[in-house]
């Protein structure tokens, strides 16, 4: 099991000569030196940032367009230039990634909130409780996840809009069907810790006192279930961003006046020869902020778990 | 043996069903008429519809034709397509061999370059090479496959003009020069896909080596003074390969989900682009039938994983 129980500092022998750390100390302090993980992050935050604040010190118009100057090139007038419709690239990007990001943190979550009640039940209750939620998370594990999501995504997009307006319907669509097709691995993952966890002396000592179930499993066992969770919740982003970007270039994903980065490589995946900056740069947006993503996952792994070999 | 395999074949049933009924209710459930096309059309009186609605037994409720689905599947049919106005088995047999053929070579290509890579790789884990075999990979599974597919397109066809950008259905096989075109066009979807699997095959057959290689039999295996060549080979990778073998099986449906998105970049015409078109035209029996067979696929190589780690690891009891 991957998951080390969390002592209690005042439990500790108390050594003055020995900084005591606590486990999240510990696992940051591993993190720092994973090297390609510290990078990621840096990459991440810079990213975010620059999607968050860009369009206030950049203020040219996503949706403008102006054929006089169509399919400009890169660092001319334009930093990224611009597309068949004389539109800014750079602001089209800044706007797309807001999405994209919004989509990979939004269905993470949802994702995460699945799995970890999912698997926090399964796991503590046991019995045919147990059963019944893994036979479930098998079920969920083998629907093919793609063409699930393009059939839900494209028979639903109408009602969505409907109800939640024409761009929120379409974002709580796909967030709501990533994440609930994403949620099994941190399912089982959580299941496989309380199984472990729930017959330790701390929880023991809290039924003792009197806490009830639900204070049980989530006041004490989750909190030292919480790394493989971690893993996987930054995983998740990466893999949802990529998941929206292959909606979007199915041609189900969010209309074309609501960029996305999957949607802008969708809508000029055409003018690939003419126009490559438009195509490419949303595709390197995506690629990028996956690639950080990896790298972080990879350095929480290592970090929540030291006795993994690198 | 037997009965392990038989209680997994069991196990398998069920999930298939569960699943096909699922997928029948999303589609039967959803909004929109598959008839919507008729319904438009002014031209098309009320009752001639409402007789359409009937003759392909949509007046019925959904949970009878569920049923009435499964009992033709039993006898291998997949009903009618909307749309083409032909057996689902036909389309079917028209398509899946451009997917069969470009999925299965791009994974044995990814085969053949992850497992010697992944094992030199972490056999010397501090060398320069194997840094670079660990950035490499990285940038190959977080590279989402329509951007290595554009990059491809960009260079080989729009700038260097060697091979088409488009791939034609029309070619026929009878002669040399109709295999070389085949070949010419099948380079690129089949590089697309082999590198994104070679790139998360290639990561997981190292860290299986690496978990391998600091346990003890591998020290004793050293002691008795075998050449390095033959502990890495005959006994780390030898138990390395176990979760491996499981890993190519289980990941094989993802496999042919990921060429949904290279055949639309390359405009191949495999079961995927059949997919997404039907899905779009609202062809209902052709998308249940072609999400069915991704999800016996997942399935069926579950299975497979299953049986396989049974044979291969003695540990696991055939109880």
């Amino acid at each position: 099991m991957t998951a080390v129980a969390k002592t209690p500092v005042a439990a500790r022998p108390a050594a003055s000569s020995v900084k005591i750390r606590t486990q999240s100390e510990e696992a940051w302090r591993r993190f720092r030196r994973h090297t390609t993980a510290m990078i990621g992050l840096v990459v991440l935050v810079f990213l975010i940032a620059a999607v968050m604040l860009g369009p206030l010190i950049y203020t040219a118009s996503p949706l403008k367009s102006n054929f006089a100057v169509a399919n400009a090139p890169m660092f001319g007038k334009f930093i990224f230039g611009t597309d068949d419709l004389g539109r800014d690239m750079l602001a089209r990007i800044f706007f797309g990634g807001r999405i994209s990001i919004a989509v990979g943190l939004f269905a993470m979550s949802v994702s995460i909130i699945i799995g970890t009640l999912v698997g926090a039940f399964a796991g503590f209750a046991g019995g045919w409780t147990d059963f019944i939620l893994s036979r479930i998370t098998d079920l969920f594990q083998s629907l093919p996840a793609v063409p699930v999501l393009l059939l839900v995504t494209y028979l639903f997009r109408d009602e969505a809009k409907k109800v939640l307006g024409r761009e929120l319907g379409i974002f709580f669509l796909i967030v709501g069907v990533i994440g609930a097709l994403t949620w099994m691995t941190t399912a089982r993952l959580v299941r496989g810790s309380f199984l472990s966890l729930k017959s330790r002396e701390f929880v023991e000592a809290a039924h003792a006192l009197g806490v009830s179930r639900l204070g049980i499993m989530f006041r004490h066992i989750l909190p030292n279930a919480l790394g493989p969770i971690i893993v996987a919740a930054t995983l998740n982003v990466g893999g949802a961003i990529i998941t929206e970007s292959v909606l979007s270039f199915l041609g189900v994903g969010f209309e074309a006046d609501w960029p996305t980065w999957g949607s802008l490589v969708f809508s000029y995946k055409d003018y690939i020869g003419i126009n490559n900056q438009a195509v490419l740069l949303p595709a390197f947006g995506i690629f990028i902020t996956v690639l950080a993503v990896n790298y972080m996952g990879e350095g929480l792994r290592d970090a929540f778990d030291p006795r993994r070999g690198r | 043996m037997a009965t392990y395999f038989l209680r997994k074949v069991l196990y398998a049933i069920p999930s298939l069903l569960g699943i096909s009924f699922i997928i029948f209710a999303i589609l039967s459930l959803a909004p929109g008429d598959p008839l919507a096309e008729f319904g438009a059309n002014p031209e098309v009186p009320a009752e001639v519809r409402e007789n359409i609605k009937k003759s392909l037994g949509l007046d019925q409720p959904w949970p009878v034709r569920y049923v009435k689905w499964l009992g033709a599947l039993s006898q291998g049919e997949f009903g009618f397509s909307f749309a083409a106005r032909r057996p689902v088995t036909d389309l079917l047999a028209q398509r899946l061999p451009q997917t069969m053929m470009v999925v299965g070579i791009a994974y044995l290509i990814a085969l053949v370059i992850a497992i010697p890579v992944g094992v030199l790789s972490a056999a010397r884990p501090k060398s320069a090479a194997s840094h670079i075999v660990s950035l490499i990979t990285m940038v190959g599974i977080s590279l989402p496959t329509f951007l290595t597919g554009l990059i491809l397109i960009l260079v080989f066809s729009v700038e260097l003009g060697i091979l088409p950008m488009i791939y034609d259905t029309n070619i026929k096989l009878d002669s040399l020069d109709g295999w070389g075109k085949q070949i010419k066009q099948s380079l690129m979807p089949i590089a697309v896909l082999a590198l994104f699997n070679a790139g998360a095959m290639t990561r997981f057959v190292r860290s299986a080596m690496l978990e391998n290689l600091p346990m003890d039999y591998v020290r004793t295996a050293r002691a008795k003074g075998l050449t390095e060549w033959s502990v890495i080979i005959k006994h780390a990778l030898r138990n390395s390969l176990i979760p491996v073998v499981t890993l190519i099986a289980i990941n094989l449906p993802g496999v042919f989900t990921g060429a949904i998105i290279t055949e639309q970049i390359f405009r191949v015409n495999g079961i995927g682009e059949l997919l997404v078109t039907s899905v779009q035209k609202s062809d209902t029996p052709v998308v249940m039938a072609i999400v069915f067979i991704y999800a016996a696929l997942v399935v069926a190589s579950q299975l497979i994983a299953d049986v396989v780690y049974g044979v291969l690891d003695p540990r696991i009891k055939f109880a």
